[in-house]
């Protein structure tokens, strides 16, 4: 980056775009939240796990013997599958609440001792070990999160074409569409 | 300097107050004009952030208060706090400090040696029971019962305790104190042990850094002396004045960082034009300290003016974060040197791999099995 530091703002822009895709992502976090608690049952799936119903269990092991090619013909559900709601639960809900927390966390170093950011999430930098630990742990939150989205949308794309029930269109129309 | 020479008029404590002698006293039996004397409370006011209006208060409290005998103790540490402490830079500071401090025991300034010096401890202990101050440079050891550290014949960790059971309060010298420092960094043979993980029920203040800036371990003592309280903590025990904010956020060279100006080899283009160290290893992001404000050796210079990044000496562990040139450190509970970005490009390239090989399988398999689902299709329901 060429010339006076008083011509350019790159690393502020960048920084810029990182905080306010930050807010927007709590904002759209807490609205999830506040649809689990007044939405259907589906609004509740990736926020509480059946774990002590066995059946729940089982179908989990259909799906992923599903994934493995050992069943031949899938379950169809109208919202995740267990195998879908398992995943969803620690690699969207625990790890979105996790770089909420580390990225708020981190943001209250420049906002300040005192600042409501501060006085919220400020306690986790020693709770993790220092600031540089916390900024390691938010990093490897992001490649969490990067490769979660390549399973997902391979996921998606994969069963809206091999379970025989729409996936993708779910998302715009909700209907769930079963082919046979 | 231009002095007014005032006659100095011996004022002798009276009433309750008990009969030592106050700092103002002891400053002016050591030949310290009051011109002096007035200009160190400004500079101190000043210093502490207080504002104009602090300065008679903190001249007031020199001239009526007696002086905290303070007990100044050496565990496993390596004496650069003491170091540190006698350079501050101005004089006037340093003997102000050393005659306020009273500083009653500290076997490496004082001129007393062996059981004539251990009995100031036993002495200070008694004669002002639950009023006096440990100032604690370096940590004890715990394992082999202590044994890594002898004072006096004793392990170090006894003295400690011992000490510290009638104290006002406890003053955590360096990283050693406040967080275990080299000694600490693993695997941490001795077990050694921050002050504030042994002594417990008593207010501890942490003054990290290894070693602490002159002024600021100036500064603490002489707020806790004039206002008879301990400063402001924050989360982790650290005053809050000096240790609120990070070195990046006072850095001069953050505007380079702000404008995306980085410094990508020792010797090039950036490093030479003075621009941003991030790249380079840098730990002001994480640190907090005064460095970028306060500097060292007088203002003369710290570490980022000089050229080389902050290796975060004030932060908790920093032996065991991974090297002092890289910004994403190693995460040793991988067990191998790995750190984020490695493992994040090995997991998100073998996972693109299995679905590359999962999709080319499920394409497969479904061409297989496309004859077997010809029925037509139905509508399903929500």
């Amino acid at each position: 980056m060429p010339g006076e530091a008083s011509d350019n703002f790159l690393m502020g822009y960048i920084r810029f775009a990182h905080f306010a895709a930050a807010y927007i992502f709590a904002v759209g976090l807490l609205g999830r939240v506040y649809w689990a608690f007044v939405g259907n049952h589906h609004a509740k799936q990736i926020f509480r796990l059946p774990i002590t119903n066995p059946q729940w269990w089982s179908e989990v092991f259909f799906e992923l013997r599903w994934y493995l090619f050992l069943e031949k013909t899938p379950k169809k559900y109208v919202g995740h599958n267990p195998m879908a709601q398992l995943m969803m639960f620690f690699f969207f809900t625990i790890l979105a609440v996790g770089m909420l927390f580390t990225g708020f966390a981190l943001y209250s170093e420049g906002a300040g001792l005192g600042s409501w950011q501060d006085t919220l999430f400020g306690w986790v930098i020693p709770a993790l070990g220092g600031s540089m630990q916390v900024h390691n742990l938010h990093r490897l939150g992001m490649w969490i999160m990067m490769t979660f989205v390549l399973v997902h949308v391979y996921a998606a794309i994969r069963e809206d074409i091999m379970s025989r029930q729409s996936l993708i269109s779910t998302m715009i129309s909700g209907w769930r569409m079963f082919k046979d | 300097m231009l002095c007014v020479a005032v006659p100095y008029v011996a004022t002798k404590p009276t009433g309750d107050i008990p009969v030592t002698e106050t700092f103002y006293e002891v400053l002016r039996r050591q030949g310290i004009t009051r011109r002096s004397f007035l200009k160190f409370c400004s500079l101190t006011a000043t210093s502490l952030g207080l504002g104009s209006a602090a300065a008679p208060r903190i001249a007031h409290a020199l001239e009526t208060k007696a002086r905290t005998p303070v007990i100044w103790l050496h565990g496993l540490e390596c004496t650069c706090c003491s170091e540190s402490f006698i350079r501050s830079a101005h004089p006037l500071t340093k003997d102000v400090v050393l005659s306020m401090l009273s500083l009653d025991y500290d076997d490496t300034l004082m001129a007393a040696a062996g059981h004539q010096a251990e009995a100031i401890i036993e002495e200070v202990k008694k004669k002002y029971k639950g009023n006096y101050i440990v100032a604690v440079e370096g940590n004890p050891p715990l394992n082999e019962d202590g044994m890594f550290c002898i004072h006096g014949g004793r392990p170090f960790v006894e003295v400690l305790k011992e000490t510290c059971a009638d104290a006002k309060a406890i003053i955590s010298w360096g990283a050693c104190a406040s967080y275990g420092c080299v000694q600490a960094a693993k695997p941490n043979p001795t077990r050694a042990t921050p002050v504030h993980k042994v002594i417990t029920g008593k207010p501890i203040i942490n003054v990290p850094g290894c070693p602490p800036i002159a002024e600021v371990m100036t500064g603490v003592v002489t707020y806790m002396l004039t206002f008879d309280r301990i400063p402001e903590l924050d989360r982790q025990g650290r005053p809050k004045m000096f240790y609120g904010q990070r070195i990046h956020d006072k850095c001069y060279r953050r505007g380079h960082f702000d404008a995306g100006q980085f410094a990508e080899a020792w010797d090039d283009e950036g490093s030479r034009k003075g621009h941003c160290l991030y790249k380079m290893g840098c730990k002001g992001p994480t640190t907090y300290n005064a460095c970028s404000s306060m500097r060292w050796n007088g203002g003369v210079s710290w570490p980022v003016q000089s050229g080389h990044g902050c290796i975060g000496c004030s932060e908790e562990g920093f032996w065991d974060k991974g090297s002092f040139y890289d910004r994403v450190t190693d995460i040793k509970q991988f067990g191998v040197e790995a750190n984020a970005d490695t493992i994040g490009k090995a997991a998100a390239g073998t996972v693109g791999a299995a679905i590359a090989a999962h999709a080319a399988v499920s394409a497969l398999a479904r061409a297989r099995n496309s004859t077997s689902h010809g029925q037509p299709e139905k509508e399903g329901e929500k």
